[in-house]
C-alpha cells in the first residue's frame, strides 16, 4: 500500500508500548513483520532511558510513526509534533488530540485544527479520528492524505464498534487510505476490519498484552492478511436460508 | 536562576537553553526542548536565553501506541 507517496509491504501498524520487555518488543516486531512502528515523546529521565530505545528501534530497520498521545490542546499536539520530528528525523505523526480522559475519543474540532497547522508546516499527518464522514472530509481539506478511525476505544479490545460506519466510511473515501486505529482486541477483529476493505489496521495493546505477544503478532499479521485477501476476494452475499452446496441433480431415491 | 525542567525546580546559572541542558547533564542526542510550551529547535538553543521561571521541558523517545 502507498501512504504519502511511499510503499509499505505489511498492513499491519504495530504500537510499541507495555511489552514486557525489550526483547519481547523486539520480537513482536519482527514476528509481525510491520514495516511502520509507533512510538512517542516523553520527559526524559536522569538514565538517559530514552536513546536506548531509539537505539533499539533503529536496529529493527522499521520506519517510525511517532504519535502525540496525551495531548488535549491544539497547541500541545503541534509541539509535540516538532519535538518528535526533530528527535525522530521523520514528517510522519499520529496526531491525537484527546478529547476525554475517560473514553479517549478524539477531539475532532482540535484534530482538524492541528491537522492543518501542522500540513502547513511539512508534516504528513496521520489523523486519529472518529467514523464521522464530515470530520473525514475536513481533515482531507485540512491535508491529510489517510484517516485513522478508531474500532473501538483505545486499550478496549473490544474490536469493530461500528463496523457499519466503517463501511460507509470506506464507501464515501474510495481512494483514500483508512487505517483502523485502537480497539482492535483479537486476530478476528483485524481480519474483520479488512475484509471491510481498511489499508491498514494499527494496533498496540492486543499484541503487548497477550499472554505470548510473539505468537499474538504473527497472528494478527496472518489475520490482516486473510482480511485483506478476503475483501479482494469478493466475498458472497448472506442468504437468510440454507440453500445445498452439493448438487441435487442426480441425488438417488432411497425412500 | 531558578527554572522548573520537566516540572522539577533546578537551579542553573544558564544564560542559555543549550548551557543549561549540559549543565544538567542532558547530553544525549535524542533529545527535544522545549521553553513554555513552545519547541526551541536544537540549532537554536544556544541563542535562546533564560529568564528566572521559565518552564523546560526535555523529552525523549519512548514507546507508544
Amino acid at each position: 500500500m502507498e501512504i504519502y507517496g511511499e510503499t509499505l509491504n505489511s498492513r499491519l501498524f504495530l504500537g510499541t508500548a507495555q511489552y514486557p520487555s525489550p526483547a519481547i518488543l523486539r520480537q513482536a516486531i519482527s514476528a509481525s513483520g510491520t514495516e511502520l512502528v509507533t512510538v512517542s515523546m516523553r520527559r526524559e529521565g536522569a538514565n538517559g532511558s530514552g536513546a536506548g530505545f531509539w537505539d533499539l528501534l533503529r536496529e529493527t530497520g522499521v520506519r517510525v510513526l511517532p504519535n502525540t498521545a496525551g495531548c488535549h490542546s491544539v497547541r500541545e499536539a503541534v509541539t509535540t509534533a516538532h519535538m518528535a520530528r526533530e528527535v525522530f528525523g521523520t514528517n510522519w505523526i499520529k496526531l491525537e488530540v484527546i478529547g476525554h480522559a475517560d473514553t479517549l475519543q478524539p477531539d475532532v474540532f482540535g484534530t482538524v485544527e492541528a491537522a492543518r497547522i501542522l500540513s502547513a508546516d511539512g508534516f504528513k499527518v496521520f489523523p486519529y479520528t472518529t467514523e464521522d464522514l464530515g470530520v473525514g472530509e475536513r481533515l482531507q481539506a485540512a491535508g491529510c492524505q489517510v484517516l485513522m478511525p478508531w474500532g473501538a476505544p483505545i486499550g478496549s479490545g473490544r474490536g469493530l464498534a461500528n463496523p457499519e460506519g466503517l463501511r460507509a466510511m470506506r464507501a464515501h473515501f474510495p481512494d483514500l487510505p483508512l487505517v483502523v486505529d485502537a480497539g482492535i482486541g483479537r486476530p478476528s477483529d483485524a481480519a474483520a476490519a479488512m475484509e471491510l476493505g481498511m489499508d491498514a489496521v494499527l494496533l498496540n495493546t492486543a499484541v503487548a498484552k497477550a499472554g505470548d505477544p510473539v505468537t499474538m503478532a504473527r497472528a494478527m499479521a496472518q489475520a490482516v492478511e486473510a482480511g485483506y485477501l478476503g475483501h479482494r476476494a469478493d466475498p458472497m452475499e448472506r442468504r437468510d436460508m440454507a440453500v445445498p452446496s452439493t448438487p441435487v441433480l442426480g441425488l438417488a431415491e432411497l425412500i | 536562576m531558578k527554572i522548573l525542567v520537566n516540572s522539577e525546580p533546578r537551579e542553573v546559572t544558564g544564560p542559555s537553553l543549550a548551557t543549561a541542558l549540559m549543565e544538567l547533564g542532558y547530553t544525549s542526542p535524542a533529545i527535544a526542548t522545549a521553553l513554555n510550551g513552545q519547541f526551541v529547535a536544537r540549532d537554536a538553543r544556544a541563542a535562546q536565553p533564560l529568564a528566572p521561571g521559565d518552564r523546560v521541558e526535555v523529552l525523549a523517545p519512548m514507546q507508544g501506541g
